[in-house]
């Protein structure tokens, strides 16, 4: 389904921990919507200086003729900082829902769903779903510190087992997503892991995954300035089906990749062997 | 005293004549896309009818499939941004395929934007697309480096902007308009637009994005993985809206595709009435997707209510009411002059 634009009113807005939890009447957008879709929100009011659109996974929706779009988001800069500080009835311009959403699997396999902080906003919607044909789903939630971490609660009410990582050790087991992720794996016999965080975790998910033989599906978080795939600048090295690896955009061919297509040692660069590739001396 | 406008009575937006030319391309509308901002064109159609506006303005296409740059490719700025694609594109051959084909079976009129490393690679994408049906007009991007001169930027060198702009005009069918598209990044812009007019260009784009960097206070380097970008957005505008008032100024026929930080109905009447045919919007639709139609309906709206009934007839205006207004001062000064006398 296309994207629309549309002029969003917020009828939600409260903390979660470190993040944001806003509710959008957003009409239009949830319909077209599935797990591991996002949406590109203006910031900063009409005639901004700041030009950007800054993008969202989508947490969740309700559709209908009160149509309604969560999302979740950090406080990272002065656009978010804009975004924290609407209250009920501001309008925002919303556009959505953008992206490739998750693959969801044909049988009731098991699934690992792991999220590094916020990453986790996007992983309840697919865990219904997953749910839904009959999939046995384990959560794994990592962040860096306890008020980091979405969607605990939630995840206990609903998965098989949730697994809580916090580097500092404030929550859950000390460390990363990955220390503990090869036993869950192994135990719940899963065949594919779902995963959405920053880009180093991603990595290291898809590299145990695979190492178990199982599939993976990573949500990336790449920058973006438009959301619609015009702007060209969110993109990383992608290995595609013919074996060849181009630099692809995160907003639309992603933001959900097989864990196992993505260059992930080389992404922020383009490797040699990539299509067109610079040469020697070019650019 | 400001000296008034030359206005009638309000009108029907209706009733106002969008319609303009750039060279011998009629435009029904003239607010197009600005290459690079608007990838093949495609991705705008979920949120703009393309065959209504004036036109798509494609991406820069090169002879080879490219990969562009590393990231991060972009940093917001004050009122713009920078950005460090480097020509990602998948190469003439896919291009002339795949968008440029989608683009005709769609009624879009386009623009193909063209870059090259060498003169010659100018002329061989020039060869490629002169057979193509669907091409409304050619823009030479020729802010690239030449890669047979040091890597100096072809448009900042009045010679090898000319060569590349005549040798891409020999090789384009006689009634496709050659638009030259030239950086801000210069000297003396003027010189540079009489180069290449008469080397042979139909007409110009104007401007191009101005080099910028940004560097990153935590790693303390440049933040772009090409260390410099693009500056873009309506915080380059003033910068555009000059380049294009000079060269008006000096070459008055010369058709200007005008752009640079168009967000705005007012914002493009500000480049036609300095001179500019049409223009382009780029970076805002990053912001905004649906941007050329509301720019279109704004400008509409403000011709209307200024009584101006056909856009053609503010192209220019600008040094028009200049020069009237100098005229009045001397005037006014003459006056006075004589009653104290």
């Amino acid at each position: 389904m296309a994207p629309v634009q549309v002029t969003a009113e917020v009828v939600g807005l409260r903390r979660a921990g470190a993040y944001h939890h806003m509710t959008l009447l957003a009409p239009g957008i949830p319909e077209g919507t599935r797990p591991g879709h996002f949406v590109a929100l203006a910031v900063g009011g009409e005639g901004s200086g700041m030009l950007l659109r800054r993008a969202f996974s989508i947490h969740k929706v309700a559709p209908g003729s009160a149509g309604t779009v969560e999302i979740v988001f950090a406080t990272h800069g002065q656009g978010t900082r804009w975004l924290a500080d609407r209250r009920r009835g501001d309008k925002l311009d919303v556009i959505g829902p953008l992206g490739r959403p998750f693959t969801l699997p044909r049988e009731p396999v098991a699934c690992v769903l792991v999220a590094g902080g916020y990453g986790a906003a996007p992983l309840f919607a697919l865990s219904e779903q997953l749910r839904a044909r009959g999939c046995r789903v384990d959560m794994v939630l990592g962040a860096a510190s306890e008020d980091r971490l979405f969607g605990v609660l939630e995840a206990r009410r609903t998965s098989a087992s949730v697994t809580v990582t916090t580097d500092d050790g404030s929550a859950g087991i000390r460390g990363r997503v990955t220390d503990p992720l090869p036993e869950i794996i192994r135990a719940a016999g899963a065949d594919v892991v779902y995963a959405c965080g920053p880009m180093a975790m991603l990595a290291a998910v898809a590299e145990v995954a695979a190492g178990l033989g199982a599939h993976s599906q990573c949500a990336v978080e790449e920058a973006m300035a438009c959301g619609i795939g015009v702007c060209m600048t969110c993109v990383l090295p992608v290995r595609g089906a013919d074996g060849v690896t181009r630099m692809v955009r995160s907003c639309t061919d992603g933001p959900v990749f097989r864990g196992s297509d993505v260059r992930w040692a080389d992404v922020g660069s383009v490797p040699p062997d990539t299509l067109g590739a610079p040469v020697a001396g070019g650019h | 005293m400001a000296t008034p406008a030359p206005a009638g009575r309000p009108l029907d937006p209706v009733q106002v004549d969008l319609s303009t030319r750039l060279a011998t391309l009629r435009l029904p509308d003239p607010v197009l896309t600005a290459s690079g901002c608007a990838a093949a064109g495609r991705e705008l159609a979920p949120f703009l009818d393309l065959a209504a506006i004036g036109g798509v303005v494609t991406k820069s296409i090169m002879l080879e499939p490219r990969s562009g740059r590393p990231t991060p490719r972009m940093a917001e700025t004050p009122s713009g941004m920078l950005n460090s694609i480097g020509l990602q594109g998948p190469g003439v051959e896919a291009f002339v395929a795949k968008d440029l084909r989608w683009l005709r079976e769609h009624g879009v009129r386009t623009i193909v934007s063209i870059a090259g490393g060498s003169t010659q690679e100018y002329q061989r994408l020039a060869q490629r697309l002169r057979h193509e049906p669907g091409i409304a007009a050619i823009e030479v991007n020729i802010s690239c480096p030449n890669v047979e001169s040091r890597g100096q930027v072809f448009a900042c060198d009045p010679f090898s902007a000319a060569q590349v702009v005549q040798v891409v005009r020999r090789h384009t069918a006689p009634d496709v308009p050659v638009l030259a598209k030239l950086s801000p990044d210069v000297t003396d812009i003027v010189a540079i637009a009489r180069s290449v007019r008469e080397a042979g260009a139909d007409g110009l784009s104007m401007i191009n994005t101005l080099l910028g960097m940004v560097i990153d206070p935590d790693t303390m380097r440049p933040l772009l993985g090409g260390m410099t970008g693009g500056l873009s957005g309506p915080a380059i505008r003033p910068v555009a809206v000059r380049a294009v008032w000079q060269v008006h100024a000096a070459y008055p026929d010369l058709p200007i595709l005008g752009m640079g930080g168009i967000r705005t109905g007012r914002d493009a009447f500000e480049f036609l009435l300095a001179g500019a045919s049409a223009v382009s919007v780029g970076t805002a639709v990053f912001n905004d997707p649906s941007a050329l139609a509301r720019i279109s309906a704004e400008l509409r709206g403000l011709l209307a209510a200024r009584g101006i009934a056909r856009l053609s007839d503010v192209v220019g205006l600008g040094h028009v009411q200049q020069a009237r207004h100098v005229a009045a001062q001397a005037a006014r000064r003459a006056a006075q002059e004589e009653a104290l006398a």
